[in-house]
């Protein structure tokens, strides 16, 4: 804080703004770091798709010797209560906990975009009513509908995605409400109809592309909140059966034993982390991108 | 804004839609709720003597669907239903053999406590991080900026674990299970703050700079104000404003992030009893829960609006 002040800083913010300095230092390091980033997530993916490549052993493979051993170099993540590797489990975590958060989130989307469309081109009455809706589907914290559909459903990986999914869909239903409108109102949909085009084609033509970028950067965000909160779940025993190799599971697992075997909680738990900040940078960068400047995080 | 003259001319019509909105978004929650809770599998008549497990006798069953008004058609169940929320008779909880509201009642404090001071420590948490990213200090920018997403990305329960781990097991300056004793308070508190305050430190952030890149800022330099004064006097109300706007959102995720953690911590709880009540389809209960947490996000967006339109004063002309 300088005592005296002196006009360059709402300069220096304009600048900032540009190349945004607060987040991201230059072009060059930007570039740098969008490649990591994106190093980051091809890794994850090869483990959601290709476990053996980075972790050749069996995941379920139980020797009850090696029960709770530490982190050592044979197992960089220590044991389980059975002696499973949990470096394994961890790596073969990533398929099924990588769909259950991909699934929800398709599942969100898609409901969301029903909702949105319909409330966002509808009529009147239509708006309203389906505005309704949203609010009242929104008013049901994340969790409490989650476990309103699982004792429905029971327990299982397939209660957990419709109740993620579905919890996740006022959210976006209302940003594509919202961008909807906000094309319909611009320019080009504007002279659009000005040249007769039928009202399908000028929603498909002209509302849709400049509406459904923002909601694939939102979706990407919301990806790791979707991991984020089945692990909830599964951390409280209502998603993937046991022995899987599910992080949510894995946590639920370790839950008894966190006083003693510290490393059955921390690692699938960074693994969830590790999920959802490459899913937040990814995100932002295709948001950013979309709003046609350059930003890193 | 457009709609200002309108407002002018007559001020209560905006409160009056949105009230109305309020309340349908409510009977729209508490026929969900209703309608969900038809689906759940199993007899509620056995259930509400004790289960599977009860060997209840055709007569008991009987007299259970009387009691309850389980023999009912279902129009005339959800009726009864709305009927008796209006008069804030939530019926009786199928496990504790008691009313739902007796049963909720003690439980509302300690989770509002807990949420409250979640809330409180993650604005102080958010604005402070927010603060420094927005500084002139590009490293701490920089980190600042990191710590945000990572907060907010952190699963809330596996922090309090991780808490557990450090503070509780090895260190042993916090209690592992939540007492009653504002030492117990810590660890949930700070789990359930430290991930809501990632999300509100980024909204907040980008209204602040937003709000540093436009004229007034710029006028109110010319006028002798210090880069720091700036942020304080000026940025930071601008900062409060998503931060507001999320107070509903927050209430949600608190109370999501509640049922989780006072399992974690076992502490006493509007959370932990629903996530029981589920598990032994405790209808009542569940009902009762599910409305009372609407019931709080309508309330609490409500009054945010209200709030923004005071601090928030773009609006006015």
């Amino acid at each position: 804080m300088s005592a005296v002040p002196s006009l360059d800083a709402p300069d220096r913010r304009a600048r900032r703004r540009r190349t945004p300095g607060s987040q991201a230092p230059g072009p060059l390091a930007s570039q740098i770091g969008l490649w990591v980033l994106l190093a980051c997530a091809a890794v994850l993916a090869l483990a959601g798709l290709f476990p053996g490549l980075l972790a050749p052993g069996d995941p379920l493979a139980v020797d009850p010797a090696q029960a709770f051993q530490a982190p050592g170099w044979s197992h960089p993540f220590g044991t389980d209560e059975s002696g499973r590797n949990v470096f394994t489990r961890v790596v073969h975590g990533a398929g099924p906990s990588l769909f259950i958060g991909v699934a929800a989130t398709v599942l969100g989307v898609g409901l969301g975009a029903v909702l949105g469309l319909l409330t966002g081109l509808g009529r009147r009455w239509l708006d309203a009513a389906g505005s309704r809706l949203i609010d009242a589907m929104l008013a049901f914290p994340t969790l409490l509908l989650a476990l309103l559909l699982i004792a429905v459903r029971g327990p299982g990986v397939a209660g957990v995605v419709v109740a993620v999914g579905l919890s996740s869909a006022p959210g976006y239903a209302r940003l594509l409400r919202a961008e909807v409108r906000r094309v319909s109102r611009s320019g080009h949909v504007e002279a659009a109809r000005m040249l007769g085009h039928s009202p399908l084609r000028i929603v498909v033509r002209h509302v849709l592309p400049g509406a459904l970028g923002p909601l694939l950067a939102v979706a990407t965000l919301g990806l790791g909140q979707a991991i984020v909160w089945s692990s909830a779940l599964g951390y409280l025993g209502l998603g993937a059966p046991p022995p899987a190799p599910e992080w949510g599971a894995m946590l639920n697992a370790g839950r008894t034993y966190v006083t003693s075997a510290w490393w059955m909680t921390v690692f699938p738990g960074l693994a969830i982390v590790a999920v959802g900040v490459v899913a937040t940078l990814l995100g932002r960068r295709l948001s950013a991108h979309l709003a046609g400047r350059s930003a890193g995080g | 804004m457009a709609t200002a003259t309108v407002h002018r001319r007559r001020p209560w019509r905006p409160v009056l839609i949105r009230l109305g909105g309020a309340l349908v978004a409510l009977w729209l929650v508490a026929t969900v709720a209703f309608g969900v809770l038809q689906l759940l599998p199993g007899d509620p008549a056995e259930a509400a003597l004790g289960g599977p497990g009860s060997q209840a006798s055709a007569e008991a069953l009987q007299a259970a669907r009387e009691q309850y008004g389980l023999d009912r058609a279902l129009p005339v169940q959800y009726l009864a239903y709305l009927g008796r929320v209006l008069t804030g008779d939530l019926g009786t909880s199928y496990s504790h053999r008691a009313p739902v509201t007796e049963v909720m009642a003690p439980l509302i404090g300690p989770t509002l406590t807990l949420a409250v001071l979640a809330l409180l420590c993650a604005w102080l948490l958010a604005l402070g991080t927010a603060m420094v990213a927005t500084g002139t200090s590009r490293l701490a920018a920089r980190v600042a900026s990191a710590v945000e997403i990572v907060a907010s990305v952190l699963p809330g329960f596996w922090l309090a674990s991780v808490l557990i781990i450090v503070f509780a097991t090895h260190l042993g300056w916090f209690p592992p299970v939540s007492d009653a004793t504002p030492r117990g308070l810590v660890l949930p508190v700070l789990s359930l703050a430290v991930p809501l305050a990632g999300y509100l430190s980024q909204t907040m952030r980008e209204a602040m700079l937003t709000a540093l890149d436009s004229p007034f800022a710029l006028a109110a330099r010319t006028r002798g104000e210090t880069r720091g004064g700036l942020r304080v006097r000026h940025a930071l109300r601008h900062g409060l404003v998503p931060g507001i706007n999320l107070s509903g959102w927050s209430f949600g995720y608190l109370i999501s992030g509640a049922v989780v953690i006072e399992t974690v911590f076992a502490r006493p709880g509007l959370g932990r009893s629903l996530v029981s009540a589920v598990t032994s389809r405790d209808v009542p209960l569940v009902l009762g829960v599910t409305l009372f947490a609407a019931l709080g996000y309508v309330l609490v967006t409500m009054a945010a609006d209200a709030l923004t339109a005071a601090v928030d004063t773009r609006g006015a002309s």
